[in-house]
């Protein structure tokens, strides 16, 4: 299949970016990245620059592989990133259009690849639990009733990709945030810190300059985890009542 | 009392300031409109000028309307901080728009209110100011103190095809400004569960329809059949 492909090059953060086309030939059986690396190895022959893109696992865990394509971050296929895109769901002729995260708080590094670093200082701020690691403790020691286990093992699926902010018109991180406060929040081993957390969590999140939610509920569409947004009205009720009812603050 | 600042600086407790005055201004929108609605009754205003008169006079009213004037004032001014936050933390925009993961009215929850707010301030303006200084015909029906007859305003108002208009479309701002506001509200109190979120969407669509088209009835009422 022969693609035209719209990829956003820039040379760093200050630098202004633009479109640049390409014309690449692929077949259906290759994963997006795949792709990307055909039109790579053409450049690199051609001694031009690469198209800069982050990936890692290529399995759908590590988030690293993000990129907008036709305005939907990480691509049209629901609940996939783009390492897990194939290329039989274009068509022969299609045109491209790839583009990085945009907002404030992602700044671009070059082309296709962003500094998530604030999502690291959310989770440094309190997305941990407070215990000395030694061996691994005996697996049904603290009981966790069934239900409650699915609940936060949905939460933890969240890979950090920050596709949610990508899609969010407002960039707000909080179905991230959300997320990782929920995980901890809603077991045994989190409980303890649960109140303390989500300030700390949450204060970060403002302070990396992320937008207000308004509830668009483009988060949760475009999660190639298909986080729920309940995750963020669980923790603005954790967060109200920790603010009113905890003598704890940050 | 630290905390109190700083729940109100989040981002979690502007939106509380946002969905508690916004529920309270859909309270007041039912109670508004079933005062307008005596409007279309065929009495040449007695009723409702009579209703007017109560509605600016019994004390207990009057304190929630100061209220009133309150939570509209702090909806609009933490409305437009949220909307200048949200438009720098985006930056920049991408090349290709995509509208198929939100709804445009979710998307632009500040331009509608900003137009509800314009709408407001005329709104106010025409009538309410009017009530309040004194610049109205008194009139008197039988067996009451002589009241202001709100109901000639309105009435000449209502004739004017340019306002009548403006009101409606006014309406169909409101309408897409609840569409998603409503459900939006009880999301950001924190309040989501399977059992009764589908039910307070359904609400709050039904709501979004009725109540604006309640209000857009009555002008385009007097337009044609006064
Ligand atoms: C009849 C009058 C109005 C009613 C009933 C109303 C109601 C609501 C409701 C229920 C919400 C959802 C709150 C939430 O998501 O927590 C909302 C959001 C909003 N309203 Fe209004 N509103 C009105 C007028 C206005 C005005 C005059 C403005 C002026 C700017 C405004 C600006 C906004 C904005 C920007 C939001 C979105 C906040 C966000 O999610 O980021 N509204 N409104
Ligand atoms: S919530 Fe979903 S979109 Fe956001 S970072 Fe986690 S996995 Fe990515
Ligand atoms: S490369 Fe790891 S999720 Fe795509």
């Amino acid at each position: 299949m022969k693609l035209k492909l719209k990829v956003w090059r820039q040379k760093s953060a200050n630098d202004k970016g633009y479109f640049e086309e390409h014309m690449v030939t692929a077949n259906e059986h290759m994963s997006f990245l795949e792709m990307i690396d055909v039109l790579n190895e053409e450049l690199i022959s051609q001694k031009k620059d690469p198209v800069a893109f982050e990936h890692d696992c290529r399995e759908g865990i590590c988030g690293t592989c993000n990129m907008v394509i036709n305005g939907r971050p990480h691509g049209p296929s629901k609940g996939t990133t783009v390492c897990q895109l194939h290329m039989r769901v274009f068509n022969d002729g299609d045109t491209i259009v790839i583009e990085p995260w945009r907002a404030k708080s992602f700044p671009i590094i070059k082309d296709l690849v962003v500094d998530r670093s604030a999502f690291d200082r959310i989770i440094q701020a309190g997305g941990y639990i407070s215990v000395n690691t030694g061996q691994a403790p005996d697996g049904n020691a603290i009981p966790i009733e069934q239900a409650v286990a699915a609940d936060a093992f949905d939460s933890a699926a969240c890979i950090g990709c920050g596709a949610c902010v990508a899609a969010c018109p407002n960039a707000s991180a909080m179905l991230f945030t959300s997320a990782k406060v929920n995980h901890l929040n809603s077991l045994p081993q989190g409980k303890t810190e649960a109140t303390i957390r989500v300030q700390k969590m949450v204060a970060q999140m403002d302070l990396e300059g992320f937008g207000n939610c308004s509830n668009t509920g483009a988060c949760e569409v475009e999660c190639p985890k298909e986080i729920s947004i309940a995750n963020i009205a669980a923790m603005n009720r954790d967060y109200f009542s920790s603010m009113v009812g905890s003598e704890e603050s940050v | 009392m630290k905390w109190i600042t700083k729940l109100f600086t989040s981002s979690i407790g502007k939106k509380l300031v946002m969905s508690l005055t916004g529920i309270f201004l859909i309270l007041f929108l039912i109670v508004h409109l079933v005062g307008n609605l005596q409007l279309l009754s065929n009495d040449g205003g007695e009723s409702f000028n009579i209703y007017a008169k109560f509605m600016t006079s019994n004390p207990l009213i009057k304190t929630v309307s100061y209220g009133l004037y309150l939570f509209i004032v702090l909806h609009t001014i933490q409305g437009i901080v949220l909307l200048l936050q949200n438009r720098s933390a985006k930056k920049s925009r991408y090349a290709v728009k995509t509208n198929q993961n939100a709804s445009w009215a979710s998307r632009n929850m500040g331009p509608l209110g900003i137009i509800i707010f314009v709408f407001i301030v005329i709104h106010m303006v025409q009538f309410w100011f009017k009530m309040k200084t004194g610049a109205l015909d008194m009139v008197e029906y039988a067996g009451q103190d002589a009241v202001n007859d709100l109901y000639t305003p309105v009435y000449e108002a209502f004739k004017n095809i340019y306002f009548v208009i403006f009101y409606v479309v006014s309406m169909l701002v409101i309408a897409f400004h609840l569409n998603h506001g409503f459900q939006s509200a009880f999301q950001s109190l924190g309040l989501n569960h399977k059992k009764y979120t589908p039910f307070i969407k359904s609400l709050g669509k039904i709501y979004s329809i009725l109540v604006p088209l309640g209000f857009a009835i009555i002008p385009v009422w007097f337009y044609f059949f006064k």
